[in-house]
Order: C-alpha cells, then sequence, then structure tokens
C-alpha cells in the first residue's frame, strides 16, 4: 500500500516535470518568436533589448534557462509578469485560487447532490412520464452556454428585476472572501454556482442513469432480488454504489479542470477574479510568466485530482486494491 | 406437495406480439424432493424457474396458470408479499458464481444482508450464523471467507457462498439454475454432494435445472423434460432413463458419452435446431428434428400416461414405444 501510494507520488512529479518543460518550449522557444522582443515592447532601442536578455536570461541556453524560470516560479516565487512590469504572478494566483475554488467547490455540491436525484429516480421510474422529463430536463441543462445563462442570470437579477422581492437580496457582482463574510460569500456566490452546476447536473444525471439502468441487467441485480430486498434497497445497495465507480471518475476530472482555471466564462460573466480570468487576461496580453504560472497551477491540479481519484477507488473497488 | 405447477404459461412481448416461451407446464415437488428440470438453451428451463421465482421482469411479459407454493397462490401476488417468501422460503442459486455477487461487499456481508431482511436479529448474531452456514457448506477457514470479496474466491468457493446465502433462512425450496455450469468437473461432483445433503440437513426440497443428463442421473429424484417450452416427458429418473418415453428424451440420453465399452468415434448428436419460440410448429414442436416423426406428429400430442411416466409422444399410444435401454449402472 505505501509502495503505491510513493509510486503514484513519483508518477505525479514526472507528469508535472513534463508538463513543465513542454509549456516552456511552446511558449519561449518557439522559433521566429522572440521573448525579448515581447517584453522590451514595440520599435525598443538595441540597448534594451539587450538589457531585457541579460536580465531574463535569454542569451543563455535553453537548460539554463528553463532552470531559472523554475527557480523563479517555485523557489523565489519572484517571476514578474511581462505586462505590468514589477507585479509578481505567484502571489497573484494565490490571491485568485481562494476564489476559483469557492465557485467550483459550491457548484460541485450542487451538481452531485442534484444529479445523484435525478439519476435515481429516473432510474427507478424507468420509461414513465418522469424519467422522459428529467432526461429532457438534463438535456436543456448540458445544451444551453454557460455564459448565456451567466448573462440572463445578471440581466435578471442585476439589473430588470432587482428592485423586487425575490432577488433584492442578490449583491452586486464579484466576490467576498469566506474569511469576511460568510453570509456574504454565500450569497455573492449562489447564482454563479447554479449557472455553473446546469451543465453538469444535465450530463452527469444522464450519465448515472444510462449506468444503472446497465446495471439492471447484471447477474447481481437479480441475485439481489431473489435474496427478497426492497426494490429500493436493490437499486441504492447493489446498484448506486456501483455505479458509483465511473461518477466518481468523472467528477474527479471535471472538478480538477475547473479548479484548473474551466471556470474561465462563469467567472468572467459574474466579474470574479478567479485562476480562469487571470488566464484569460494572460492569455489575451501574451503574458508569458503569467502564462507559465497558470498553467503550472492547473497542471497541478488536474494531476492531483488524478491522484485522489485513484485513491477513491481503492475505497470504492475492492478489484482496483487487488490490482486486478 | 409444496409446489404444484399447474399450466404455468409465460409469455414474452416480441416483435410487438405475444410470444410464449413457456407453454403449459406443468409438475409437481414434494417435500426433500429433488427435481430435475432438463432441457437445451431455450427450451424455458430458466424461465420456468424465474416464473415460480416472480423475478420475471420485462415489461409486458404474462405470466399465466398456476404455481401453488404450500397451498398459497404464487402467480398474480402482490410484489410485497412476494419479497417476503424470496429468499426466505423460496431461494434461488444462479449458474455463474463469478458474477452473482456484487463485486463490491464481501461475501459474509451479503450473506448478513439477507438474514437481516428477513429475521430481526442483531448484525453480530447474523454474522455468526453466516460464518456457520460457510462452515456447513465445507468452506475452510469460513470466518476468514466471509471477510472476502467475491474476485478474492475460486469458482467453487463462490458457489457454497451462494448456495450458503441461499440456506441462509432455511428455505422450504430451493431452486438450484444450472449451479454446477461454471465449475470444472470436481467441483461439479462436490457441489452435487453437497445439494443431495441439503435434503438430509436442512429438509430442503431441490429444483435442479440443468442441461446435464449426468447430473440429472446422479441426483434427482425425478426429471421433467422441457423441449422448447413444452413438457417432452415427466417421471421418476430411473424409469426415465430405463425406458425413455419421448423421442427426444432418448436423443439427450444418446449424446451422454458410454463410461464401458468400445468409444464411438462421434457421439451421436440430434440433428437441427430447436424451433425460436415464435416459430414454433403447430404439431409436435420436435417432429422436425425426430426421426419416428410421421403425419400423427402434425398434431400437437397430449401429454398421456404410460407406466409411471408422462410422455408427450404418439408412440407409445400407437403400440410402438421406444426401445428400453440398458443402463450400466445407476448411482441414483
Amino acid at each position: 500500500m505505501v509502495m503505491a501510494v510513493l509510486r503514484r507520488l513519483g508518477q505525479t512529479l514526472f507528469v508535472l516535470v513534463g508538463i513543465s518543460v513542454l509549456v516552456f518550449l511552446v511558449f519561449f522557444a518557439t522559433p521566429g518568436a522572440d521573448p525579448t522582443a515581447r517584453i522590451a515592447g514595440r520599435n525598443a532601442s538595441s540597448e534594451t533589448m539587450a538589457r531585457v536578455r541579460v536580465e531574463y536570461g535569454f542569451d543563455r541556453p535553453l537548460p539554463v534557462q528553463y532552470a531559472r524560470m523554475m527557480e523563479k516560479l517555485f523557489v523565489t516565487r519572484d517571476l514578474t509578469s511581462y505586462v505590468n512590469r514589477g507585479q509578481k504572478v505567484v502571489p497573484e494566483i494565490l490571491e485568485a485560487a481562494p476564489v476559483t475554488v469557492s465557485l467550483v467547490s459550491g457548484a460541485a455540491v450542487i451538481w452531485v447532490v442534484l444529479s445523484v436525484a435525478m439519476g435515481v429516480i429516473a432510474a427507478a421510474l424507468r420509461g414513465s412520464w418522469v424519467d422522459r422529463g428529467l432526461m429532457m430536463l438534463g438535456l436543456v441543462g448540458i445544451s444551453i452556454p454557460v455564459f448565456w445563462l451567466g448573462q440572463v442570470v445578471n440581466l435578471v437579477t442585476q439589473s430588470r428585476y432587482h428592485e423586487s422581492w425575490l432577488f433584492s437580496w442578490v449583491p452586486g457582482l464579484g466576490y467576498v472572501p469566506l474569511t469576511e463574510d460568510p453570509l456574504g460569500w454565500f450569497r455573492a456566490l449562489a447564482l454563479p454556482w447554479l449557472t455553473l452546476a446546469v451543465l453538469f447536473v444535465g450530463i452527469y444525471s444522464r450519465v448515472l442513469r444510462a449506468d444503472l439502468v446497465a446495471v439492471q441487467s447484471e447477474d447481481f441485480m437479480r441475485t439481489a432480488r431473489a435474496k427478497g430486498l426492497s426494490p429500493a434497497r436493490v437499486l441504492l445497495v447493489h446498484g448506486l454504489r456501483t455505479s458509483m465507480i465511473t461518477f466518481v471518475s468523472l467528477f474527479g476530472l471535471d472538478f480538477a479542470q475547473l479548479v484548473g482555471g474551466g471556470a474561465l466564462l462563469t467567472e468572467v460573466v459574474f466579474g470574479l477574479q478567479g485562476v480562469g480570468r487571470l488566464t484569460y487576461q494572460a492569455l489575451s496580453n501574451l503574458d508569458l510568466p503569467l502564462i507559465m504560472a497558470t498553467v503550472m497551477y492547473s497542471a497541478v491540479f488536474v494531476v492531483i485530482a488524478n491522484a485522489v481519484v485513484d485513491m477513491l477507488y481503492l475505497l470504492l473497488d475492492p478489484r482496483v486494491r487487488d490490482g486486478r | 406437495m409444496l409446489l404444484v405447477v399447474r399450466d404455468l404459461t409465460v409469455a414474452l412481448p416480441i416483435g410487438g406480439r405475444l410470444v410464449p416461451i413457456v407453454e403449459s407446464v406443468s409438475f409437481t415437488l414434494g417435500a426433500r424432493e429433488i427435481l430435475g428440470i432438463v432441457g437445451e438453451s431455450g427450451s424455458g428451463k430458466s424461465m420456468t424457474s424465474l416464473a415460480i421465482m416472480g423475478l420475471i421482469d420485462v415489461p409486458g411479459a404474462r405470466v399465466s396458470g398456476s404455481v401453488r407454493f404450500r397451498g398459497r397462490e404464487l402467480v398474480g401476488l402482490a410484489p410485497r408479499a412476494y419479497r417476503a417468501l424470496r429468499g426466505r422460503e423460496i431461494a434461488m442459486i444462479f449458474q455463474d458464481p463469478m458474477t452473482a455477487f456484487t463485486p463490491v461487499y464481501t461475501v459474509g456481508r451479503q450473506i448478513d444482508e439477507q438474514i437481516r431482511v428477513h429475521q430481526k436479529i442483531s448484525r453480530a448474531d447474523a454474522r455468526s450464523r453466516t460464518v456457520r452456514l460457510l462452515g456447513d457448506m465445507g468452506v475452510p477457514d469460513p470466518e476468514r471467507v466471509a471477510g472476502r470479496y467475491p474476485h478474492q474466491l475460486s469458482g467453487g468457493l463462490r458457489q457454497r457462498a451462494m448456495i450458503a446465502m441461499a440456506l441462509s433462512c432455511n428455505p422450504a425450496l430451493l431452486i438450484a439454475d444450472e449451479p454446477t455450469t461454471a465449475l470444472d468437473v470436481t467441483v461439479q461432483a462436490q457441489i452435487l454432494d453437497l445439494l443431495r445433503g441439503l435434503r438430509r440437513e436442512y429438509g430442503s426440497s431441490v429444483l435442479l435445472i440443468t442441461h446435464d443428463m449426468g447430473v440429472v442421473a446422479e441426483t434427482c429424484d425425478r426429471t421433467l423434460v422441457l423441449y422448447s417450452g413444452l413438457v417432452a416427458e415427466r417421471g421418476p429418473t430411473g424409469a426415465l432413463f430405463a425406458q425413455p418415453g419421448h423421442p427426444y428424451t432418448a436423443a439427450l440420453l444418446d449424446s451422454i458419452p458410454p463410461l464401458h465399452g468400445p468409444r464411438p468415434a462421434r457421439l451421436p448428436s440430434i440433428p437441427g435446431s430447436p424451433p425460436v419460440p415464435a416459430e414454433r410448429p403447430a404439431g409436435c414442436p420436435f417432429a422436425p428434428r425426430c426421426a419416428y416423426a410421421h403425419e400423427a406428429c402434425a398434431v400437437r400430442p397430449a401429454l398421456v400416461a404410460s407406466g409411471v411416466q408422462d410422455i408427450a409422444c404418439v408412440l407409445p399410444a400407437e403400440g410402438r414405444p421406444l426401445p428400453p435401454r440398458f443402463v450400466a449402472e445407476m448411482s441414483a
């Protein structure tokens, strides 16, 4: 068990190094794209160019450049932005991360609870109008673009009906830290949570229903019924528990990519200064250090989430535990 | 009689119409008796057992006729009442012990679950009963086995655990659907021994469903031969093996490799394959494959008594029954 965990950690580290090398090469060693020119700005004099080149180490070989970049990113953490000179990149991300984590965690709670409920009810009433209605609702949820939904929510709650009793509790756009004002945090995030969760409720409830229906024809479900268990117990204790394995792996990946910056559209629409929005800014300004940092941050999350999912597998499926 | 089945018919919707899979099957099962139901794949033997268990869940399926268990009618029984019966008074073991246990729970937990659903006893008491049952089924180190997951056990152990689970509430009737098919030969023999011992130790009657005539000869008191969803022949196993009345029974017996004498180059087999339920002929369903087929077979033969057997064939009535077979040894 300890060996397995250690091996897993080693793999994780290896993947992270690989990603950092790739990202570095793509942004700093692409032929024809001289990072010096980007930093020095348009029509810069040759002296300025030379100074920048020395400062960032662009006159040294690539491995040295890579090592310096990693040092600035992880050890001294004083990598500065190209666009806003002097702005340190790492603290900027550390400041944005809690916003994204708050947004995604809340949405995840909503989408897990709702999709499990919807999937189970639909599977239990398979073929009925309830089943068809719920699955149709799920499909609608999947089809609605999140930025459009966000804009409509804002339109309704921020301007048109903001004064009505229904939406007067909705604060202005933006983030309120949990530690400062828990109630304010909740109020600021409630609508973004719901908006972000809609898509995933749709996907997850449909996936879970399909899994539950497929599991119905398994021999062990027939055994469970032959034992004299109630239909609810057969479905929940034997069916749902077994179907959870797919659900968890899907959840791990989606959660990680959202925390890693995938909630970009929701963050932009609701004015939340999260990692997604930071990535978006970095990309539109071609702010290489910031891009480097956000990509590394996101990679760390995806890789860690994968490791966590693997650990959860061990808990959920005894067959994996024995390495089968 | 523990179980009296009369004209049991199971029809499933296929291609927009109800097609009878099992037609007018009748038999009885006494206390401590082992009845074998034999037939090829698709003969309706598993469907018969699922109908008795009330486990046919195909939407639109229709079960008619009568199944009386201890005098109580099971066809049309309310789901809740059926549930109280299933696992407690009628238990079932399935063909493939590999897939019949839920993979994510330990074997012991699954047996405990069945006990605790039907009886109000504590977790610890249920577990001690589980361990005792596993021990009774010849499982070595039952305490440890109860804590294992299904995939960690061998096929034989899993099937023993399955039988332990089926017997956990002391059912009066045990339905065993091809319990030895997925196991290798030595384990098969052990499991059959176990089933035979059940009537002595637990007083259970067993409905043994199989396609293996050898298993029937070794285990069953009486035998029911199904062909294409219809009863071909039924009677005491010894009589049926000594003088099969239906050509299908005789053909099945011919396909058992002989234990003595010269080895045949090729075992006789029955030409053709059984008709699909939707295209069953109006007359005798076996006629297209039967060496004795003649005009009289165009009318479906009724099940008529001939000695101790009941035979759905015109030959005995026409005064030319099949010849008796030389039975070298009968262990039953």
